[in-house]
């Protein structure tokens, strides 16, 4: 069968202007129990790359800049 | 090169005890192994990251079962956990236990772990069970997993993250040889040959669909799909009474509970529509499960959890505790619904099923020892059988299984495996990234939990399960010969949903196996709606044997602890009685 892809909304949200990824951090990344988050090629900065998320937060509480927020995925609001 | 990207290979190492999960038993017990001898080398292996893996990645808000001197006994714990599981319970691993997790927690506090005490400096313990006190709040239990890293760092542990054990490995005498492993980010793959070892890889959380509809919005850590069942199933251990499913009660489509363990203690209660308690007791045991569903079913529901009566001081050190520590969203989710604690009560409904010791009787079978009936291999945490243990049960059995599988390998030298079961394995492994076009990881996965939730959720009835049971089947075998996964990741899922399709076989076999209710909602048959002490007091133990499932019962042990006749049916008695 055939593939397509469809479009989610996704909890983590990264500011990229106090993302330091650019800089060799990846705490983010390492701490994610689902391993969702990624470092983008384009841009040098974190995002959530998989829409698998236990909105647990290690990602937002251990950011050494604040970049990362949580939100509650839309399904459950 | 990028992560994600799929690398061929295939390594060996070799350990003394190597310990699968690096969650919350699995720290303990790969820390005790080496404290008994540091000159052994211990692998702890996880499949996130040890910092922030397992049911306690954020923390815990209280111990739910501490035996604390002055407050209980050990006697006591053992009979309230007995006959909160309807007698079915070897009672000499609970209580061993009730007499070792004291010492654990003094060992805890002397991590840096905080734990709530009086102006005397006494531990404040907390009643919530029926007969016993022991519910210990601990107000800054964010900081257990960076202390219990911190000591695993000191011990010198050698901790590999980002590796997903698959299946284990045996001698032909039976005695375990290590297991097999693959990197979640390159798929490579890794033997590890280890003299014993301890699977500590948590519950099955992933097996029913929560009501939401997000896959990963479970009750427990949605990393935990139930891996640790499905290895012991293929290495041929036996499984001890998976018909006893878990199902909690918790924030209606928040995956928290609401949270009486925290709120209770504080004067906070379970309540119908009409503002009345309905249930004696908060304490999560099937029975109270039972009246939950019911009193959401009836007219009286839905079920809310009680706290605008209380005064706003206390109302504001139960929402710090609520909103910190264990599920810190708990507060943005009820924030972004605009409920006060204050002014509204909360919603709750009940979590999908699941397989977890920690608050219900299923899991690998152990004994006092943690020893599994495989030798050399022990299970500890929300995977392994001992009844209720929660977080300091994970904590106290992990410490036993650390001790004695250290022991084990070192009376023991390596166990010769077959290198053919390694081929084959890579070969299961890798399946699904040789295909070009296939059905992917996620879909085969909600269906397989969607068929979860229409045939085997409670209340059970044989046809369903049945019909269940062949629709499952058609789904395994599309997921064996379609499912596809394009990179490393993918094949992460794609290994998870082969564990969630055995957890969900295992549920179905063992459910239709005891041909009786028992445990409340846990194990309701409505075809069979009695209790039936005189065909299965017992547990059931699950195996595979000829390549097949099979269950048989197995003889409740003696007790250590005598239950009177008058208390045997405490917790049966839940709901409360209208009064004349």
């Amino acid at each position: 069968m055939p593939l397509a892809s469809y479009e989610t909304s996704v909890p983590v949200v990264v500011d990229d202007a106090k993302c330091i990824a650019d800089k060799g951090c990846t705490v983010c990344v390492d701490v994610c129990p689902l391993d969702v988050l990624r470092i983008s090629d384009m841009t040098g900065k974190a995002y959530i790359a998989y829409d698998e998320c236990w909105y647990c937060m290690p990602c937002e509480a251990d950011c050494p800049t604040g970049a990362v927020t949580v939100n509650i995925p839309y399904l459950l609001r | 090169m990028a992560l994600d990207q799929i690398v061929d290979g295939l390594s060996e190492v070799s350990c003394d005890v190597l310990v699968i999960g690096g969650g919350t038993a699995g720290p303990m017990a790969a820390l005790k192994a080496k404290l008994r001898n540091p000159k052994a080398n211990v692998v702890l292996l996880e499949k996130a990251n040890v910092k922030r893996s397992g049911a306690i990645s954020m923390g815990m808000d209280g111990l739910n079962n501490a035996v604390i001197p002055g407050y209980a006994t050990p006697e006591q714990y053992t009979k309230e956990i007995t006959i909160a599981n309807d007698g079915i319970v070897d009672q000499k691993a609970v209580y061993k236990y009730a007499q070792n997790c004291y010492k654990i927690i003094e060992e805890l506090d002397s991590f840096g772990i905080r734990f709530l005490k009086n102006e005397n400096g006494d531990y404040a313990v907390k009643k919530v069970h029926h007969i016993g006190t022991y519910v210990l709040p601990m107000p800054n239990g964010e900081t257990v997993k960076k202390a219990l890293y911190r000591q695993l760092r000191r011990a010198r542990i050698l901790i590999s993250n980002r590796y997903m054990a698959t299946r284990l490995l045996k001698s032909a005498d039976g005695r375990i040889a290590g297991a097999i492993s693959v990197n979640t980010r390159t798929a490579e793959m890794l033997v590890i040959k280890a003299k014993a070892v301890i699977l500590c890889m948590g519950a099955a959380g992933r097996l029913g669909l929560p009501t939401s509809g997000y896959m990963f919005g479970t009750y427990e850590n949605a990393a935990n799909s139930g891996d640790g069942y499905a290895m012991a199933y293929h290495a041929g251990a036996a499984l001890a009474n998976l018909e006893c499913f878990q199902i909690n009660p918790l924030i209606k489509d928040y995956n928290g509970p609401a949270c009486a363990y925290v709120a209770g203690p504080f004067g906070a209660y379970t309540a119908n529509n009409e503002g009345s308690r309905f249930i004696e007791c908060d304490y999560w045991s099937g029975q109270m499960m039972l009246e939950f569903y019911n009193e959401l079913l009836s007219g009286k529901g839905p079920v809310f959890l009680q706290l605008k009566h209380l005064h706003p001081d206390t109302i504001s050190e139960i929402e710090s505790t609520l909103h910190k520590v264990e599920r810190p969203t708990r507060g943005l989710f009820q924030q972004r619904r605009g409920v006060d604690y204050r002014s509204e009560s909360i919603e709750m409904h009940i979590s999908e099923i699941g397989f977890c010791s920690g608050h219900s009787a299923s899991g690998v079978f152990v004994d006092d020892n943690a020893r599994t009936t495989v030798p050399g291999l022990y299970a500890a945490g929300d995977m392994a059988s001992v009844p209720h243990n929660y977080m300091l049960g994970a904590f106290t059995n992990g410490s036993v299984a650390g001790i004695d599988a250290m022991e084990f390998a070192d009376s023991h030298d390596f166990a010769e495996f077959d290198a053919s079961e390694v081929a084959m394995e890579r070969e299961r492994v890798m399946a699904p990234t040789t295909r070009e076009d296939g059905i992917p990881p996620n879909q085969i996965e909600y269906k397989t939990r969607r068929l979860v939730n229409d045939y085997l959720q409670p209340p059970k009835v044989t046809r369903k399960y049945e019909l269940g049971m062949r629709r499952l089947a058609e789904v395994r075998q599309d997921m064996q010969d379609r499912m596809i996964a394009r990179n490393a990741h993918e094949l992460l899922r794609a290994l998870e949903v082969q564990s969630i399709m055995d957890c969900a076989d295992m549920a179905a076999h063992a459910s239709l196996y005891r041909e009786e209710s028992r445990w409340g909602l846990y194990h309701w048959r409505t075809d069979f709606p009695e209790k039936d002490n005189e065909n299965w007091f017992c547990h059931t133990l699950l195996s595979k044997r000829d390549g097949r499932m099979s269950s048989e019962k197995r003889a409740v042990e003696p007790y250590v602890v005598p239950i009177a006749d008058d208390e045997k049916d405490l917790y049966d008695k839940q709901r409360i009685r209208a009064s004349a």
